[in-house]
């Protein structure tokens, strides 16, 4: 790269900007990931490694109520990113394997539309629904909400995939005899499969993280991770926060790792 | 097109055209029932009389509006003249949006143009770079960023140790902090649909720029940049919209002098000084801004498309 | 247009008045053809003229706008593919990606109902067909397009369907490997025994692979024969031009007299060829002769003879191109086969010569 001829690609100045993206975007999270092995009560001082506010996180004051929240989280991430991998599963054949109609645009507009509506709106929306037919908030409110939300998330990377695979495929099963049943559950869906899972780990990574909605729509008594950090941090930062951020912050990287090779990988080869 | 429909049909796969109704059913139902539904009931809201201690009573009124646009002083008697509270949040919230789409456009353009021109073999790695810290909570995310920034947080130590600054930088609770929030939030918008573009940039038109004349920078301005606008557009609206309605980076970096629209209408739904109508109102007046700019948006590309084509 | 007389032999397929219409386009503008049990039928024709929709209506992937097609006697342009006995070699294979060589090959028994053990053992027989026994836990992007050709072939075999169904299938490979293929192809529908109609727009391949082929353009059948009959005496400008190299000369027609048509072209060249039904005294049409069925000389020969002048010669390999501008009149190609038993004489560039017909090479068209 650098040697020293003229490159019409090149802009001086550019790659400095990128670090100090990348410094941007990872600094922070880096530093709260020392600091959730910092020995002290106190998050200012530095007072050597200590795994100890993991160990707090699980047996500390705090543990039930974290744990429920986990719990929670991970039960609503679960059913949540399942239905809207499915139904968004569903869609894209309808979307993309089913022909010209009418509706169409008009359903991708409906599709896409938790993405254009501001995550407040369709906060403050969902609430007053639930409100307005006297439904009682709690798990299953969170649990709706998300699953809404979350198909468009499951739906685009799906879609893309779908859109990538030719059709001949299918009608070569339709050919050796095969049903339209058989002909998506034999050739389509394996086929698929790369996206979908890529569908359901954003779905799942999507309901995890999400904050506003469900600050919303939960009832007293029911928290998600996300709710029951806020509701500490509100008191301020403590040090056993930082070791549950650090955690979640795993776990995240590791399934946005999975989806990433998944999609790159092939169950052609 | 006679074209394709002569060449085997293959337009477009209708192999499954027969259960399509069945096929979208489930996302049509979900998605009605519990977003769009929910939309129209907010707007009724809206116009909805106030009950005390949180929710509605049916009756019409226009009160929420009238809270919203009019001041009738103190007494709530005068004649309607412009209440300047709530616009002034709103505007609050536009200008903090726009700075923090502009510092994104800052750095996020020519991080997006570095990875471009990476050997294609790499790229997909700096994108998976770019992307990962949007998939980290986006709670965790603004916690981290307040931690790093706080007057005795590690970025204030560091300054001080080094002997940067004499006094601690106070940064948190201030508008800077919010923009750095937002920026923070919403930079993977920026960098990706740039990136898309400038990938797909020719650049025999950069070395015809040169060919004749033009310095590096006359060719970024009069020939690249026209070239990739429509991802430069993209990227910018991208972060500026839910930029506008965020909650997160306000509520936690911003303090109560820094309040924005997300705030404001979060306020009304919690506890018992809610004012549900009042709530209703102000994400109407948030969403009909957002449909707006969204609309002008898909026109400006539906425009730009019919010009390449 | 003659038809090929069905009485003879068992019709495969019977296409009755098809016609395909998308829109306002029409893609199939009211064809009918039969095709015998046994033969190796081709339909061949430029890209955009209906012949791969017609096999796709055939197949059960179009529907049939109007009209009937008839498998063996039976009605089947309303079943859906997965309905009709017949199998499709598809032009880019589609072979499933995820499947290995052996379950691509057995799917069609699978989904027949065959047990898995008895697909598996047709498959092994089919691989065996082809020459690939050895790949047969292979996945197919491991193979050579050569290979998955031969696969797709083993695949569209294997529920041994009544028709098979072939879509450009060579189109993908390189120039040696198609003729190899097409070789091999004559051969396994001999071995098979079955009726393979076959689409393609390459009229080497046609002639040279086919029992009969129909040439197809803008929807329309243009003519349907043996393959030697559509290149030696095609019944229009389309045909003549389509299939092979020829010399296209306006005339127009002087006079008919016992079966033969005087005519005269540009520059006052007068020539006699055979009447054709159909053209009479005054018709302005064209004449078609074959570049290799015509020879130079020096003087006037016994055949029909035209004055030119040598523009050039064109080294072709397997031939020289000798072109020839006629005394104020059109320029034509003669071929003359590069031989030493041929040992014709090569003119120089500038140099005075006849161009002369063999008998019968001439041949007047219907435009």
């Amino acid at each position: 790269m650098a040697r020293g001829k003229y490159d019409i690609r090149r802009y001086p100045g550019f790659l400095p900007m990128t670090v100090l993206c990348l410094t941007l975007l990872y600094a922070p999270l880096i530093v709260v990931t020392i600091y959730s092995f910092n020995d002290s009560s106190s998050i200012t001082n530095w007072e050597g490694m200590s795994t100890r506010w993991y160990v707090d996180v699980f047996v500390g004051v705090e543990s039930d109520k974290f744990k429920s929240a986990a719990w929670n989280s991970f039960t609503i991430a679960m059913i949540a990113a399942t239905v809207s991998t499915t139904i968004a599963t569903l869609a894209a054949t309808g979307m993309i394997r089913a022909g010209r109609f009418r509706l169409r645009t008009l359903s991708f507009g409906l599709i896409s539309l938790p993405l254009m509506v501001p995550e407040i709106v369709t906060a403050v929306a969902t609430l007053i629904f639930f409100n307005s037919i006297g439904f009682v908030r709690g798990y299953t409110t969170i649990l709706l909400a998300h699953i809404a939300f979350c198909i468009p998330f499951a739906y685009m990377p799906i879609a893309a995939r779908m859109q990538g695979i030719e059709d001949s495929y299918e009608q070569a099963a339709l050919d050796l005899y095969a049903s339209k049943f058989q002909a998506f559950t034999r050739i389509l869906l394996p086929l698929m499969a790369p996206g979908i899972i890529s569908g359901f780990l954003l779905a799942f990574i999507i309901s995890l993280d999400d904050f506003i909605i469900t600050n919303f729509v939960k009832g007293a008594g029911v928290e998600t991770l996300p709710t029951a950090i806020f509701g500490s941090v509100k008191q301020g930062i403590k040090p056993n926060i930082m070791a549950i951020s650090t955690m979640l912050l795993a776990i995240s990287i590791v399934m946005v790792t999975i989806s990433y090779l998944v999609s790159k990988s092939d169950n052609t080869k | 097109m006679a074209a394709g429909a002569a060449s085997g049909g293959s337009a477009r796969s209708d192999t499954y055209k027969a259960a399509r109704v069945w096929l979208l059913l489930p996302s049509w139902l979900v998605l009605i029932c519990l977003v769009l539904v929910p939309i129209a009931i907010m707007l009724v809201y809206s116009f909805l009389t106030k009950e005390f201690r949180g929710g509605v009573i049916w009756e019409f009124s226009l009160a929420a509006y009238d809270q919203f646009f009019c001041s009738r002083g103190l007494f709530g008697d005068e004649p309607c003249t412009i209440e300047w509270t709530y616009i002034s949040i709103f505007w609050r919230s536009i200008w903090q949006a726009g700075a923090a789409t502009l510092l994104s456009l800052v750095i996020g353009f020519p991080t997006a143009y570095f990875i471009a021109t990476r050997p294609e073999r790499v790229r997909p790695i700096w994108v998976f770079l770019i992307t990962i810290p949007y998939w980290v909570n986006l709670l965790i995310r603004t916690v981290s960023m307040k931690f790093v920034l706080r007057d005795q947080g590690p970025l204030n130590d560091f300054l001080l140790a080094t002997g940067i600054v004499d006094d601690p930088l106070r940064i948190v609770n201030t508008n800077f902090a919010v923009q750095l929030g937002l920026f923070y939030s919403y930079l993977p918008f920026m960098v990706l649909p740039i990136y898309a573009s400038v990938e797909r940039y020719n650049f025999s038109l950069s070395e015809a720029a040169a060919d004749l004349y033009a310095s590096k920078w006359a060719t970024l301005r009069r020939v690249l940049l026209p070239a990739v606008k429509p991802g430069v557009i993209a990227g910018c609206i991208l972060v500026f919209v839910p930029s506008l309605g965020s909650f997160l980076a306000p509520d936690l970096l911003g303090g109560a002098k820094n309040f924005m629209i997300g705030s404001l209408i979060e306020e009304q739904f919690k506890g018992n000084a809610g004012n549900w109508p009042f709530g209703a109102a102000a994400s109407m007046i948030l969403l009909t801004m957002v449909l707006i700019i969204l609309l002008i948006f898909a026109r400006q590309q539906a425009r730009a498309q019919k010009g390449a084509g | 247009m003659e038809k090929s007389a069905p009485d003879t032999a068992t019709i495969a397929v019977d296409v009755r008045d098809a016609v395909k219409r998308y829109g306002d386009f029409t893609a199939l503008k009211r064809i009918s053809l039969s095709i015998r049990d046994n033969e190796f039928f081709t339909l061949l024709g430029p890209s955009g003229c209906g012949k791969t929709t017609l096999l796709r209506m055939i197949a059960g992937f179009e529907d049939v706008t109007e009209g009937e097609i008839f498998l063996f006697g039976d009605e089947i342009d309303t079943l859906p593919p997965n309905k009709r006995p017949v199998n499709t070699v598809f032009q880019n294979y589609a072979l499933f990606p995820h499947m290995t060589v052996t379950d691509n090959v057995g799917f069609g028994l699978e989904m027949l109902g065959r047990t898995k053990a008895e697909a598996r053992r047709r498959a092994g027989e089919m691989l065996e067909l082809v020459r690939l026994s050895q790949f047969a836990g292979r996945k197919p992007a491991q193979l050579s397009g050569g290979q998955q050709q031969r696969v797709a072939l083993a695949r569209a075999l294997a529920p041994q369907p009544k028709v098979l169904l072939l879509d450009e299938p060579l189109s993908a490979l390189d120039l040696k490997l198609r003729q190899t293929m097409r070789y091999e192809l004559k051969e396994l529908q001999r071995e098979t025994g079955i009726t393979f109609i076959f689409v393609t727009h390459d009229q080497e391949e046609a002639l040279t692979m086919s029992d009969r082929v129909a040439v197809m353009s803008s929807g329309e059948l243009q003519q349907l024969g043996e393959a030697r009959e559509i290149y030696e005496t095609p019944h229009n400008v389309f045909v003549a031009d389509f299939i092979g190299e020829t010399n296209l000369l306006e005339v127009s027609v002087d006079q008919i007299a016992q079966g033969r048509a005087t005519c005269h072209l540009g520059g006052g060249h007068e020539l006699t060829c055979d009447a054709v039904e159909g053209i009479g005294v005054g018709a302005h049409v064209h004449l078609s002769v074959r570049p290799e069925r015509l020879f130079l000389s020096e003087a006037p020969t016994e055949a029909e003879s035209l004055p030119g002048r040598v523009r050039d010669n064109i080294f072709v390999g397997t031939d020289i191109q000798t072109i020839v501008d006629l005394n104020e009149g059109p320029r034509m190609t003669v071929r003359t086969s590069n031989s030493a038993r041929g040992a014709r004489r090569v003119f120089e560039a500038g140099s005075a010569v006849y161009v002369n017909m063999e008998q019968g090479a001439a041949r007047l068209l219907v435009d």
